[in-house]
Protein backbone atom coordinates (compact mmCIF):
# COMPACT_ATOMS: atom_id res chain seq x y z
CA UNK A 1 0.00 0.00 0.00
CA UNK A 2 1.14 3.48 -0.79
CA UNK A 3 0.01 5.78 2.00
CA UNK A 4 -1.10 9.16 0.78
CA UNK A 5 -0.15 12.32 2.53
CA UNK A 6 -3.70 12.99 3.62
CA UNK A 7 -4.34 11.14 6.86
CA UNK A 8 -6.60 8.14 6.55
CA UNK A 9 -6.57 8.15 2.78
CA UNK A 10 -5.13 4.97 1.39
CA UNK A 11 -4.81 3.53 -2.04
CA UNK A 12 -6.85 0.49 -1.23
CA UNK A 13 -6.46 -1.71 -4.26
CA UNK A 14 -2.98 -3.12 -3.60
CA UNK A 15 -4.09 -4.92 -0.45
CA UNK A 16 -7.30 -6.07 -2.03
CA UNK A 17 -7.69 -9.63 -3.20
CA UNK A 18 -11.19 -9.60 -4.61
CA UNK A 19 -11.16 -7.19 -7.55
CA UNK A 20 -8.85 -4.46 -8.67
CA UNK A 21 -9.70 -1.15 -7.15
CA UNK A 22 -12.48 -2.21 -4.84
CA UNK A 23 -12.26 -1.51 -1.12
CA UNK A 24 -12.05 -4.62 1.07
CA UNK A 25 -15.25 -3.85 2.99
CA UNK A 26 -17.17 -3.68 -0.25
CA UNK A 27 -15.90 -7.07 -1.37
CA UNK A 28 -16.91 -8.70 1.92
CA UNK A 29 -20.48 -7.49 1.53
CA UNK A 30 -21.00 -8.01 -2.18
CA UNK A 31 -20.44 -10.82 -4.59
CA UNK A 32 -17.92 -9.50 -7.07
CA UNK A 33 -18.34 -11.34 -10.32
CA UNK A 34 -19.26 -10.31 -13.83
CA UNK A 35 -18.57 -6.74 -14.83
CA UNK A 36 -17.26 -5.58 -11.44
CA UNK A 37 -15.15 -8.69 -10.86
CA UNK A 38 -13.64 -8.41 -14.32
CA UNK A 39 -13.20 -4.63 -13.96
CA UNK A 40 -15.20 -3.89 -17.10
CA UNK A 41 -14.98 -0.48 -18.72
CA UNK A 42 -18.21 0.76 -17.14
CA UNK A 43 -20.56 -1.32 -14.96
CA UNK A 44 -23.95 0.38 -15.13
CA UNK A 45 -25.51 -1.81 -12.42
CA UNK A 46 -22.73 -1.06 -9.96
CA UNK A 47 -22.89 2.65 -10.77
CA UNK A 48 -26.65 2.73 -10.23
CA UNK A 49 -26.43 0.80 -6.94
CA UNK A 50 -23.56 2.87 -5.58
CA UNK A 51 -24.45 6.29 -6.87
CA UNK A 52 -25.13 7.56 -3.35
CA UNK A 53 -21.38 7.28 -2.61
CA UNK A 54 -20.81 10.16 -5.02
CA UNK A 55 -23.57 12.54 -3.96
CA UNK A 56 -21.78 13.94 -0.89
CA UNK A 57 -18.42 14.40 -2.66
CA UNK A 58 -20.26 15.97 -5.63
CA UNK A 59 -21.81 18.72 -3.52
CA UNK A 60 -18.58 19.21 -1.59
CA UNK A 61 -16.83 19.64 -4.95
CA UNK A 62 -19.45 22.22 -5.95
CA UNK A 63 -18.93 24.04 -2.66
CA UNK A 64 -15.14 24.20 -3.17
CA UNK A 65 -15.61 25.48 -6.73
CA UNK A 66 -18.23 28.07 -5.72
CA UNK A 67 -16.12 29.53 -2.89
CA UNK A 68 -12.95 29.56 -5.02
CA UNK A 69 -14.53 31.18 -8.08
CA UNK A 70 -16.50 33.78 -6.11
CA UNK A 71 -13.41 34.74 -4.08
CA UNK A 72 -11.25 34.87 -7.22
CA UNK A 73 -13.88 36.89 -9.07
CA UNK A 74 -14.21 39.52 -6.34
CA UNK A 75 -10.44 39.94 -6.02
CA UNK A 76 -9.80 39.98 -9.78
CA UNK A 77 -12.54 42.50 -10.59
CA UNK A 78 -11.42 44.72 -7.70
CA UNK A 79 -7.85 44.61 -9.02
CA UNK A 80 -9.08 45.37 -12.53
CA UNK A 81 -11.10 48.39 -11.37
CA UNK A 82 -8.06 49.62 -9.48
CA UNK A 83 -5.78 49.31 -12.50
CA UNK A 84 -8.46 50.77 -14.78
CA UNK A 85 -7.99 53.98 -12.81
CA UNK A 86 -4.23 53.61 -12.31
CA UNK A 87 -2.82 52.17 -15.54
CA UNK A 88 0.67 51.62 -14.16
CA UNK A 89 -0.66 48.84 -11.90
CA UNK A 90 -1.61 46.56 -14.80
CA UNK A 91 1.81 45.09 -15.77
CA UNK A 92 2.84 44.09 -12.22
CA UNK A 93 -0.60 42.59 -11.48
CA UNK A 94 -0.57 40.64 -14.76
CA UNK A 95 2.92 39.40 -13.91
CA UNK A 96 2.02 38.46 -10.35
CA UNK A 97 -1.14 36.57 -11.27
CA UNK A 98 0.84 34.88 -14.06
CA UNK A 99 3.40 33.59 -11.55
CA UNK A 100 0.60 32.20 -9.37
CA UNK A 101 -0.88 30.45 -12.41
CA UNK A 102 2.43 28.69 -13.09
CA UNK A 103 2.61 26.91 -9.73
CA UNK A 104 1.38 23.32 -10.26
CA UNK A 105 -1.67 22.67 -8.10
CA UNK A 106 -0.21 19.65 -6.30
CA UNK A 107 2.82 21.70 -5.29
CA UNK A 108 0.64 24.68 -4.32
CA UNK A 109 -1.48 22.58 -1.94
CA UNK A 110 1.55 21.11 -0.20
CA UNK A 111 3.36 24.44 -0.01
CA UNK A 112 0.36 25.80 1.88
CA UNK A 113 -0.08 22.82 4.22
CA UNK A 114 2.49 23.99 6.79
CA UNK A 115 0.81 27.41 6.80
CA UNK A 116 -2.92 26.72 6.64
CA UNK A 117 -3.13 23.02 7.58
CA UNK A 118 -5.46 20.35 6.16
CA UNK A 119 -8.86 21.62 5.12
CA UNK A 120 -10.94 23.87 2.93
CA UNK A 121 -8.67 26.95 3.06
CA UNK A 122 -5.68 25.04 1.67
CA UNK A 123 -7.78 23.95 -1.31
CA UNK A 124 -9.55 27.25 -1.91
CA UNK A 125 -6.48 29.54 -1.85
CA UNK A 126 -4.71 27.92 -4.86
CA UNK A 127 -7.95 27.40 -6.78
CA UNK A 128 -8.99 31.03 -6.44
CA UNK A 129 -5.42 32.16 -7.19
CA UNK A 130 -5.62 30.31 -10.54
CA UNK A 131 -8.81 32.18 -11.53
CA UNK A 132 -7.27 35.64 -10.97
CA UNK A 133 -5.34 36.04 -14.20
CA UNK A 134 -8.07 35.16 -16.70
CA UNK A 135 -10.80 37.16 -14.93
CA UNK A 136 -8.49 40.12 -14.32
CA UNK A 137 -7.27 40.21 -17.91
CA UNK A 138 -10.74 39.85 -19.41
CA UNK A 139 -12.20 42.55 -17.16
CA UNK A 140 -9.41 44.93 -18.12
CA UNK A 141 -9.87 44.20 -21.83
CA UNK A 142 -13.63 44.56 -21.50
CA UNK A 143 -13.29 47.96 -19.84
CA UNK A 144 -10.73 49.09 -22.42
CA UNK A 145 -13.04 48.08 -25.29
CA UNK A 146 -15.96 50.24 -24.15
CA UNK A 147 -16.62 52.62 -27.07
CA UNK A 148 -15.54 56.21 -26.25
CA UNK A 149 -18.86 57.40 -27.72
CA UNK A 150 -20.79 55.53 -25.03
CA UNK A 151 -18.67 57.14 -22.31
CA UNK A 152 -19.10 60.58 -23.88
CA UNK A 153 -22.85 60.08 -24.01
CA UNK A 154 -22.83 59.17 -20.32
CA UNK A 155 -20.77 62.23 -19.43
CA UNK A 156 -23.09 64.35 -21.54
CA UNK A 157 -25.99 63.06 -19.46
CA UNK A 158 -24.19 64.46 -16.42
CA UNK A 159 -22.94 61.19 -14.95
CA UNK A 160 -20.11 61.28 -12.41
CA UNK A 161 -17.08 59.01 -12.98
CA UNK A 162 -18.54 56.52 -10.50
CA UNK A 163 -21.93 56.46 -12.22
CA UNK A 164 -20.18 56.12 -15.56
CA UNK A 165 -18.29 53.05 -14.29
CA UNK A 166 -21.32 51.26 -12.85
CA UNK A 167 -23.95 52.23 -15.43
CA UNK A 168 -21.97 52.37 -18.69
CA UNK A 169 -18.50 50.82 -18.54
CA UNK A 170 -19.14 47.68 -16.45
CA UNK A 171 -22.39 46.71 -18.23
CA UNK A 172 -20.72 47.08 -21.62
CA UNK A 173 -17.72 45.06 -20.43
CA UNK A 174 -19.95 42.25 -19.12
CA UNK A 175 -19.58 39.88 -22.11
CA UNK A 176 -15.77 39.83 -21.75
CA UNK A 177 -15.96 39.54 -17.96
CA UNK A 178 -18.33 36.57 -18.20
CA UNK A 179 -16.18 34.96 -20.90
CA UNK A 180 -13.29 35.04 -18.41
CA UNK A 181 -15.51 33.80 -15.61
CA UNK A 182 -16.61 30.84 -17.75
CA UNK A 183 -13.04 29.74 -18.46
CA UNK A 184 -12.13 30.18 -14.79
CA UNK A 185 -15.15 28.18 -13.59
CA UNK A 186 -14.67 25.26 -15.97
CA UNK A 187 -10.95 25.01 -15.15
CA UNK A 188 -11.63 25.22 -11.42
CA UNK A 189 -14.11 22.33 -11.57
CA UNK A 190 -11.40 20.18 -13.20
CA UNK A 191 -8.56 21.20 -10.86
CA UNK A 192 -10.77 20.80 -7.76
CA UNK A 193 -10.46 17.04 -8.40
CA UNK A 194 -7.14 17.39 -6.58
CA UNK A 195 -8.60 19.20 -3.56
CA UNK A 196 -8.56 15.91 -1.64
CA UNK A 197 -4.77 16.36 -1.41
CA UNK A 198 -5.41 19.44 0.71
CA UNK A 199 -7.80 17.42 2.88
CA UNK A 200 -10.85 19.23 1.46
CA UNK A 201 -12.60 16.24 -0.16
CA UNK A 202 -14.60 16.65 -3.35
CA UNK A 203 -14.91 14.19 -6.24
CA UNK A 204 -11.21 13.34 -6.05
CA UNK A 205 -11.92 11.57 -2.75
CA UNK A 206 -13.92 8.61 -4.15
CA UNK A 207 -11.51 8.57 -7.10
CA UNK A 208 -8.39 8.08 -4.98
CA UNK A 209 -10.07 5.41 -2.84
CA UNK A 210 -10.44 3.04 -5.81
CA UNK A 211 -7.77 4.08 -8.30
CA UNK A 212 -7.91 1.16 -10.70
CA UNK A 213 -11.64 0.39 -10.77
CA UNK A 214 -12.65 1.66 -14.23
CA UNK A 215 -16.29 2.32 -13.35
CA UNK A 216 -15.22 4.55 -10.47
CA UNK A 217 -12.72 6.51 -12.56
CA UNK A 218 -15.19 7.08 -15.40
CA UNK A 219 -18.03 7.99 -13.04
CA UNK A 220 -15.88 10.62 -11.30
CA UNK A 221 -14.67 11.94 -14.66
CA UNK A 222 -18.20 12.17 -16.07
CA UNK A 223 -19.62 13.80 -12.93
CA UNK A 224 -16.80 16.38 -12.95
CA UNK A 225 -17.25 17.23 -16.61
CA UNK A 226 -21.04 17.35 -16.20
CA UNK A 227 -20.63 19.86 -13.37
CA UNK A 228 -18.34 21.99 -15.55
CA UNK A 229 -20.81 21.85 -18.46
CA UNK A 230 -23.83 22.78 -16.33
CA UNK A 231 -22.04 25.69 -14.62
CA UNK A 232 -20.84 26.89 -18.04
CA UNK A 233 -24.40 26.82 -19.40
CA UNK A 234 -25.69 28.67 -16.34
CA UNK A 235 -23.13 31.41 -16.94
CA UNK A 236 -24.17 31.70 -20.60
CA UNK A 237 -27.79 32.07 -19.45
CA UNK A 238 -26.75 34.60 -16.82
CA UNK A 239 -25.01 36.64 -19.47
CA UNK A 240 -28.13 36.69 -21.68
CA UNK A 241 -30.11 37.78 -18.65
CA UNK A 242 -27.82 40.64 -17.59
CA UNK A 243 -27.15 41.95 -21.11
CA UNK A 244 -30.64 42.06 -22.67
CA UNK A 245 -29.61 44.70 -25.24
CA UNK A 246 -27.33 42.18 -26.97
CA UNK A 247 -30.27 39.87 -27.62
CA UNK A 248 -32.11 42.66 -29.39
CA UNK A 249 -29.13 43.45 -31.56
CA UNK A 250 -28.62 39.79 -32.45
CA UNK A 251 -32.29 39.34 -33.40
CA UNK B 1 -3.68 29.43 13.28
CA UNK B 2 -0.33 27.72 13.00
CA UNK B 3 2.46 29.67 14.77
CA UNK B 4 5.04 31.36 12.60
CA UNK B 5 7.92 29.51 14.23
CA UNK B 6 6.61 26.11 13.14
CA UNK B 7 6.01 27.39 9.61
CA UNK B 8 9.63 28.55 9.43
CA UNK B 9 10.76 25.22 10.89
CA UNK B 10 8.84 23.36 8.19
CA UNK B 11 10.53 25.29 5.38
CA UNK B 12 13.99 25.07 6.99
CA UNK B 13 13.50 21.29 7.24
CA UNK B 14 12.41 21.10 3.61
CA UNK B 15 15.48 22.98 2.39
CA UNK B 16 17.65 20.71 4.51
CA UNK B 17 16.03 17.73 2.76
CA UNK B 18 16.83 19.27 -0.64
CA UNK B 19 20.47 19.99 0.27
CA UNK B 20 21.52 17.02 2.43
CA UNK B 21 21.05 13.25 2.51
CA UNK B 22 19.41 11.75 5.56
CA UNK B 23 18.04 8.41 6.73
CA UNK B 24 14.47 7.69 5.64
CA UNK B 25 11.76 7.87 8.31
CA UNK B 26 11.23 4.15 7.79
CA UNK B 27 14.96 3.58 8.43
CA UNK B 28 17.67 1.87 6.42
CA UNK B 29 17.96 3.78 3.17
CA UNK B 30 19.39 7.22 2.61
CA UNK B 31 17.01 9.75 1.03
CA UNK B 32 17.15 13.42 0.07
CA UNK B 33 19.98 15.56 -1.22
CA UNK B 34 20.36 17.08 -4.70
CA UNK B 35 21.45 13.91 -6.50
CA UNK B 36 18.67 11.81 -5.02
CA UNK B 37 16.00 14.38 -5.91
CA UNK B 38 17.46 14.82 -9.40
CA UNK B 39 16.73 11.18 -10.34
CA UNK B 40 13.02 11.83 -9.71
CA UNK B 41 13.13 15.23 -11.39
CA UNK B 42 14.77 13.65 -14.43
CA UNK B 43 12.00 11.08 -14.77
CA UNK B 44 9.40 13.84 -14.55
CA UNK B 45 11.22 16.01 -17.10
CA UNK B 46 11.70 13.04 -19.45
CA UNK B 47 8.09 11.92 -19.40
CA UNK B 48 6.95 15.54 -19.82
CA UNK B 49 9.30 16.13 -22.76
CA UNK B 50 8.15 12.95 -24.53
CA UNK B 51 4.51 13.89 -23.93
CA UNK B 52 4.99 17.46 -25.18
CA UNK B 53 6.83 16.25 -28.29
CA UNK B 54 4.01 13.82 -29.04
CA UNK B 55 1.30 16.44 -28.51
CA UNK B 56 3.20 18.86 -30.77
CA UNK B 57 3.65 16.25 -33.50
CA UNK B 58 -0.11 15.68 -33.62
CA UNK B 59 -1.72 19.02 -32.76
CA UNK B 60 0.61 21.42 -34.57
CA UNK B 61 0.21 20.06 -38.14
CA UNK B 62 -3.55 19.60 -37.66
CA UNK B 63 -3.92 23.17 -36.34
CA UNK B 64 -1.73 24.62 -39.11
CA UNK B 65 -3.67 22.90 -41.90
CA UNK B 66 -7.13 23.58 -40.42
CA UNK B 67 -6.16 27.20 -39.77
CA UNK B 68 -4.77 27.61 -43.28
CA UNK B 69 -7.88 26.31 -45.02
CA UNK B 70 -10.12 27.97 -42.41
CA UNK B 71 -12.21 24.90 -41.70
CA UNK B 72 -13.02 22.96 -38.54
CA UNK B 73 -13.36 25.93 -36.20
CA UNK B 74 -16.03 24.16 -34.18
CA UNK B 75 -13.71 21.16 -33.73
CA UNK B 76 -10.50 23.10 -33.06
CA UNK B 77 -11.96 25.64 -30.64
CA UNK B 78 -14.51 23.30 -29.05
CA UNK B 79 -11.79 20.71 -28.41
CA UNK B 80 -9.81 23.31 -26.50
CA UNK B 81 -12.79 24.36 -24.42
CA UNK B 82 -13.80 20.78 -23.66
CA UNK B 83 -10.20 19.96 -22.77
CA UNK B 84 -10.29 22.43 -19.90
CA UNK B 85 -13.14 20.54 -18.27
CA UNK B 86 -11.34 17.19 -18.21
CA UNK B 87 -10.03 16.24 -14.75
CA UNK B 88 -6.43 15.28 -15.54
CA UNK B 89 -6.12 12.86 -12.64
CA UNK B 90 -9.02 10.76 -14.01
CA UNK B 91 -7.39 10.53 -17.46
CA UNK B 92 -4.08 9.40 -15.91
CA UNK B 93 -5.80 6.80 -13.72
CA UNK B 94 -8.03 5.48 -16.50
CA UNK B 95 -5.19 5.03 -18.97
CA UNK B 96 -3.04 3.45 -16.26
CA UNK B 97 -5.89 1.04 -15.50
CA UNK B 98 -6.60 0.23 -19.16
CA UNK B 99 -3.10 0.03 -20.66
CA UNK B 100 -0.90 -0.24 -17.59
CA UNK B 101 1.74 2.00 -16.06
CA UNK B 102 5.19 2.82 -17.37
CA UNK B 103 6.92 5.82 -18.85
CA UNK B 104 5.48 5.36 -22.35
CA UNK B 105 1.90 4.94 -21.18
CA UNK B 106 2.05 7.89 -18.81
CA UNK B 107 3.57 9.97 -21.61
CA UNK B 108 0.60 8.98 -23.78
CA UNK B 109 -1.90 10.14 -21.14
CA UNK B 110 -0.01 13.42 -20.62
CA UNK B 111 0.35 13.93 -24.37
CA UNK B 112 -3.42 13.68 -24.82
CA UNK B 113 -3.85 16.37 -22.15
CA UNK B 114 -1.41 18.59 -24.07
CA UNK B 115 -3.36 18.46 -27.34
CA UNK B 116 -6.21 20.96 -26.71
CA UNK B 117 -4.25 24.14 -25.92
CA UNK B 118 -1.80 23.58 -28.80
CA UNK B 119 -4.52 22.79 -31.33
CA UNK B 120 -6.79 25.68 -30.34
CA UNK B 121 -4.02 28.28 -30.16
CA UNK B 122 -2.51 27.17 -33.47
CA UNK B 123 -5.88 27.36 -35.19
CA UNK B 124 -6.77 30.76 -33.72
CA UNK B 125 -3.27 32.12 -34.43
CA UNK B 126 -3.47 31.07 -38.08
CA UNK B 127 -6.90 32.67 -38.49
CA UNK B 128 -5.64 35.93 -37.00
CA UNK B 129 -2.94 36.33 -39.66
CA UNK B 130 -3.83 39.32 -41.85
CA UNK B 131 -5.66 37.99 -44.94
CA UNK B 132 -4.14 40.63 -47.21
CA UNK B 133 -0.67 39.35 -46.30
CA UNK B 134 -1.72 35.82 -47.26
CA UNK B 135 -3.26 37.09 -50.49
CA UNK B 136 -0.04 38.92 -51.31
CA UNK B 137 1.98 35.75 -50.71
CA UNK B 138 -0.35 33.76 -52.95
CA UNK B 139 -0.19 36.49 -55.56
CA UNK B 140 3.60 36.17 -55.55
CA UNK B 141 3.09 32.56 -56.63
CA UNK B 142 3.84 30.81 -53.33
CA UNK B 143 2.56 27.27 -52.99
CA UNK B 144 0.15 26.50 -50.10
CA UNK B 145 2.87 24.87 -47.97
CA UNK B 146 5.16 27.84 -48.60
CA UNK B 147 2.40 30.21 -47.48
CA UNK B 148 1.93 28.16 -44.31
CA UNK B 149 5.60 27.77 -43.43
CA UNK B 150 7.06 31.09 -44.61
CA UNK B 151 4.24 33.57 -44.05
CA UNK B 152 1.52 32.32 -41.71
CA UNK B 153 3.64 30.27 -39.29
CA UNK B 154 6.12 33.09 -38.47
CA UNK B 155 3.30 35.58 -37.94
CA UNK B 156 1.29 33.08 -35.88
CA UNK B 157 4.33 31.90 -33.88
CA UNK B 158 3.83 34.03 -30.73
CA UNK B 159 0.25 32.82 -30.16
CA UNK B 160 1.17 29.21 -31.03
CA UNK B 161 4.03 29.43 -28.54
CA UNK B 162 1.61 30.67 -25.86
CA UNK B 163 -0.43 27.49 -26.41
CA UNK B 164 2.71 25.35 -26.20
CA UNK B 165 3.59 27.07 -22.89
CA UNK B 166 0.17 26.26 -21.46
CA UNK B 167 0.46 22.66 -22.64
CA UNK B 168 3.99 22.28 -21.23
CA UNK B 169 3.02 23.59 -17.80
CA UNK B 170 -0.12 21.39 -17.71
CA UNK B 171 1.87 18.33 -18.73
CA UNK B 172 4.65 18.97 -16.20
CA UNK B 173 2.13 19.61 -13.42
CA UNK B 174 0.17 16.48 -14.25
CA UNK B 175 3.35 14.38 -14.44
CA UNK B 176 3.47 14.90 -10.67
CA UNK B 177 0.27 12.87 -10.41
CA UNK B 178 1.89 10.02 -12.33
CA UNK B 179 3.48 8.97 -9.05
CA UNK B 180 -0.01 7.90 -7.89
CA UNK B 181 0.06 5.20 -10.55
CA UNK B 182 3.61 4.12 -9.83
CA UNK B 183 5.92 6.22 -12.02
CA UNK B 184 8.63 7.72 -9.82
CA UNK B 185 8.28 11.41 -10.56
CA UNK B 186 8.70 14.22 -8.04
CA UNK B 187 5.19 13.44 -6.85
CA UNK B 188 6.77 10.48 -5.05
CA UNK B 189 7.94 12.77 -2.26
CA UNK B 190 4.38 13.97 -1.82
CA UNK B 191 2.69 10.56 -1.88
CA UNK B 192 5.18 8.85 0.44
CA UNK B 193 5.10 10.89 3.61
CA UNK B 194 5.82 7.74 5.65
CA UNK B 195 9.20 7.39 3.92
CA UNK B 196 10.27 10.99 3.38
CA UNK B 197 8.54 12.68 6.30
CA UNK B 198 7.05 16.17 6.34
CA UNK B 199 10.36 17.65 5.19
CA UNK B 200 10.38 15.45 2.09
CA UNK B 201 6.77 16.30 1.21
CA UNK B 202 7.42 20.04 1.40
CA UNK B 203 10.77 19.66 -0.38
CA UNK B 204 8.97 17.88 -3.24
CA UNK B 205 6.44 20.70 -3.52
CA UNK B 206 9.22 23.33 -3.57
CA UNK B 207 11.22 21.52 -6.27
CA UNK B 208 8.10 21.03 -8.44
CA UNK B 209 7.15 24.70 -8.19
CA UNK B 210 10.71 25.90 -8.96
CA UNK B 211 11.06 23.59 -11.98
CA UNK B 212 7.66 24.69 -13.31
CA UNK B 213 8.76 28.32 -13.02
CA UNK B 214 12.02 27.52 -14.86
CA UNK B 215 10.11 25.79 -17.68
CA UNK B 216 7.76 28.76 -17.97
CA UNK B 217 10.71 31.22 -18.07
CA UNK B 218 12.55 29.16 -20.69
CA UNK B 219 9.49 28.93 -22.92
CA UNK B 220 8.75 32.63 -22.47
CA UNK B 221 12.28 33.22 -23.77
CA UNK B 222 11.63 30.93 -26.74
CA UNK B 223 8.38 32.77 -27.43
CA UNK B 224 10.30 36.05 -27.53
CA UNK B 225 12.88 34.52 -29.89
CA UNK B 226 10.30 33.16 -32.35
CA UNK B 227 8.38 36.44 -32.48
CA UNK B 228 9.32 38.08 -35.82
CA UNK B 229 11.09 41.42 -35.45
CA UNK B 230 8.33 43.17 -37.38
CA UNK B 231 5.67 41.93 -34.96
CA UNK B 232 7.76 43.06 -31.97
CA UNK B 233 8.17 46.54 -33.48
CA UNK B 234 4.46 46.69 -34.19
CA UNK B 235 3.73 45.95 -30.54
CA UNK B 236 6.10 48.60 -29.29
CA UNK B 237 4.61 51.29 -31.53
CA UNK B 238 1.09 50.20 -30.66
CA UNK B 239 1.60 50.37 -26.91
CA UNK B 240 3.53 53.68 -27.15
Amino acid sequence: MIPLAAEGVLLADAANKCAPGLPADFCQKHEVTGCVGGNGLFCFDWAADNFDRYVGPFFRHLEIVAISVVAGFVIAVALALLSHRHRALAPPILGGTGVLYTIPSVAFFFLLLPITGFGLATAVIPLSAYTLQIIYRNTLVGLANVPPDAKDAGRGMGMSERQLLWRVELPLATPEIIAGLRIATVSTVAIASLAFLAGAGGLGQPLIEQVSFNTNIILVGVLTMAMALVLDLLLVLAQRFVTPWRRVRAG
Amino acid sequence: MIPLASIIDAFVGAFDFILHQREAVTGGVQVGGPEYIWTFARTQLEVSAVALAGALAVALPVGLVLGHIGKGEFFAVGFGNAGRAVPEIAVVFLLASLIGIGLGNVALALGILGLPPILTNTFVAMRQVDRTTVDAAEGMGMRPWEVILRVELPLAAPTIMAGIRTAAINIFATATIASFVGLSTLGDFITNRSVYGDDGVLAGAIVIAVLAALIELTLAGVQWLVTPRGVKLQRVTRSA
